[in-house]
């Protein structure tokens, strides 16, 4: 089983239930690349948020729709501008950060549209994919991009310490950080330096100062 | 064209059609977006399923320009089935077991509804051209007015296709307060210039038609069918994809094996659209005809609001599920995301689909999967919300 698999084994893709974590109840919320509905759904049942989604494939908003969930189809490239300021309270993108052309454009929307931006991501800094590249000089296929590199939705792939170097450069406040290891895990981000080695994924909630 | 010249069949006297009709605007005249006013008039509608007690579950659903309140069973006028029978009834989309559905025919229209070829009160003589220009807001306004008279407070959705979306828009916009959720499907916010054209070609062909005779036809005892019937064949055109077109028709010919080197009808293309605008002269009035895509081509919500879309639609609680088709060229899925972005501005509810088909604009009428598990997702999702028992 791969990891993106056993991450998924559990129902809830645990990165979502970490997500679901920082959601306070009732309140207003975006989920962009929301798929399937998943995680708006887990949202609505448990934290009884009002929720929309946008999605880019037709397939996971025909999915959304059909399950009485609030969900456009568009692009967080181009679609994030439409909405007003502070129209949500959490803006969330879940390991969708590295598939947009624009990755620096949608995190300053999400921080301008939402109170909270909520962003998961899959490290690339992880000493696995360290090694692969290491060992094998080849792109770190099934570690981090999942698919071979000229097929990936993964086209900005980035480690934690590159996220954090552009929280600094927006100079962005980060509330949480979440490390996930691959066992499942779940650590503190801290100053990063052991969870870009160690982390498979990363949480993190950022609010503009 | 075989069309007989003088003296075509009518098509029937409205007031001989099945179903309820409400006289509204009697104490008081309805007032009109050009500034006049019309009443009392005449609203002819259609129900199915049962208004619940808490009278929370009332759809309104709006039909298209040449549409009709006779959504399900056989039509009345042209024994056909009902134009939307594969979404409304027991346990389908629009489920007649859960919700009152309730269709009107519009204002201008020419099954009921008071339309040009009716009688002026104010001079005993078919309306003809002095029926007063209506607009979409009209026809809502009409609407509105019918739930009054039938004591139903608010909608818990309003749905149309393709005309039937912009007043499903209007709706929300005219009434912010008494729409739970909108359905428009194949709309756009207002009418592009290529679609008042292709509708100016329509009036110009009726117009042009002697049998028109300044719209006093029937006094004369002549119908315009001719031009009627160019004007149905070329907006039939529009409601098709070029994809559909052709996989229907291709260059088949007509009942016979080579060119005609002739005006016949060789092609099967030909031969369907020639049905179409035959067919199609037999229910339809021709007044009417002028009048309604006048009220389409007058459609611009923005334009009420400043300019802005968003702000037509500031602050709106009801829940929107847009609808478009990826091969519709009449109104095609730019202007739904139009919509969806001036929903976004406001920050409303909205969701939105575009679904694959090759049909066309007129898609909307059509037993279409991934179309009904949308709506029916949508319309679920809607009456959890309001708290509508299942």
């Amino acid at each position: 089983m791969s990891a993106a698999e056993s991450r998924r084994a559990n129902g809830a893709r645990l990165d979502l239930r970490v997500v679901a974590g920082l959601v306070q109840p009732g309140t207003r919320v975006l989920d962009v690349g929301c798929g399937d509905g998943a995680l708006l759904e887990l949202l609505a049942r448990e934290k009884r948020v009002d929720g929309r989604g946008i999605e880019l494939s037709q397939a996971g908003v025909h999915a959304s729709v059909a399950r009485g969930l609030s969900v456009i189809q568009g692009d967080a490239d181009t679609d994030l501008a439409d909405f007003p300021d502070g129209a949500f309270d959490h803006v969330i993108l879940s390991q969708t950060l590295q598939a947009v052309r624009n990755p620096r454009e949608v995190l300053l929307h999400m921080l301008r549209i939402g109170g909270q931006a909520i962003v998961s991501f899959p490290n690339f800094g992880a000493w696995r994919a360290r090694f692969y590249m290491l060992t094998r000089g080849r792109m770190p296929v099934g570690e981090v991009l999942g698919e071979a590199w000229y097929a990936t939705p993964s086209i900005h792939p980035c480690s934690i310490a590159d996220f954090l170097d552009l929280c600094r450069e927006l100079d962005v406040a980060i509330e949480h950080g979440v490390a996930l290891g691959r066992d499942g895990s779940e650590e503190p981000v801290g100053d990063g330096r052991r969870a870009n080695l160690r982390a498979e994924l990363a949480i993190f909630a950022l609010r503009r100062r | 064209m075989k069309m007989s010249p003088a003296m075509p069949a009518s098509i029937p006297d409205s007031r001989t059609l099945p179903g309820p009709r409400a006289t509204l605007g009697v104490d008081r005249p309805m007032p009109l977006d050009s500034g006049g006013t019309l009443g009392p008039f005449t609203v002819a509608y259609q129900t199915y399923g049962r208004l619940n007690a808490e009278r929370s579950n009332a759809v309104m659903i709006c039909h298209a320009l040449t549409g009709d309140q006779y959504m399900v069973g056989p039509n009345p006028v042209t024994g056909k089935p009902g134009w939307w029978e594969t979404m409304v009834g027991p346990g389908k989309v629009f489920d007649t077991h859960r919700f009152f559905v309730i269709c009107t025919n519009v204002l201008g229209g020419c099954l009921g509804t008071t339309g040009p070829r009716d009688i002026d009160p104010a001079t005993g003589r078919r309306y003809g051209l002095d029926f007063p220009v209506i607009t979409v807001g009209d026809m809502v306004r009409a609407q509105a007015l019918l739930l009054d008279h039938l004591g139903i407070p608010d909608l818990f959705c309003v749905a149309g296709g393709s005309m039937g979306a912009m007043q499903a828009l209007q709706w929300p916009v005219s009434y912010p307060g008494r729409v739970f959720s909108a359905l428009p499907i194949a709309g756009a916010a207002r009418h592009s210039a290529q679609n008042i054209a292709f509708h100016e070609v329509g009036r110009q062909a009726i117009m042009a038609d002697p049998d028109w005779c300044g719209g006093r036809y029937e006094d004369m005892g002549r119908r315009p069918t001719r031009g009627l019937a160019v004007a149905r064949m070329a907006a039939h055109i529009t409601y098709l994809s070029e994809a559909a077109l052709h996989r229907k028709f291709g260059r088949t010919l007509q009942d016979r094996e080579r060119l005609s080197f002739g005006f016949d009808a060789d092609f099967q293309v030909e031969s369907y659209l020639r049905h179409q605008g035959s067919t199609f002269v037999d229910r339809f009035d021709a007044n009417s005809y002028l009048y309604i895509t006048r009220a389409m081509d007058y459609f611009d919500l923005a334009a009420e609001h400043g300019g802005s879309l968003a702000r037509a639609f500031q602050g709106t609680k009801t829940r929107f599920c847009v609808v478009s088709f990826t091969s519709d060229w009449l109104f095609p899925t730019r202007e739904s995301r139009e919509v969806v972005r001036a929903l976004n501005a406001a920050a409303a509810n909205v969701s939105f689909v575009e679904i694959e088909t090759d049909k066309g604009h007129d898609a909307f009428l059509l037993d279409e999967p991934e179309f009904n598990k949308t709506l029916t997702g949508f319309l679920a999702g809607a009456a959890e919300h309001r708290g509508l028992r299942p």
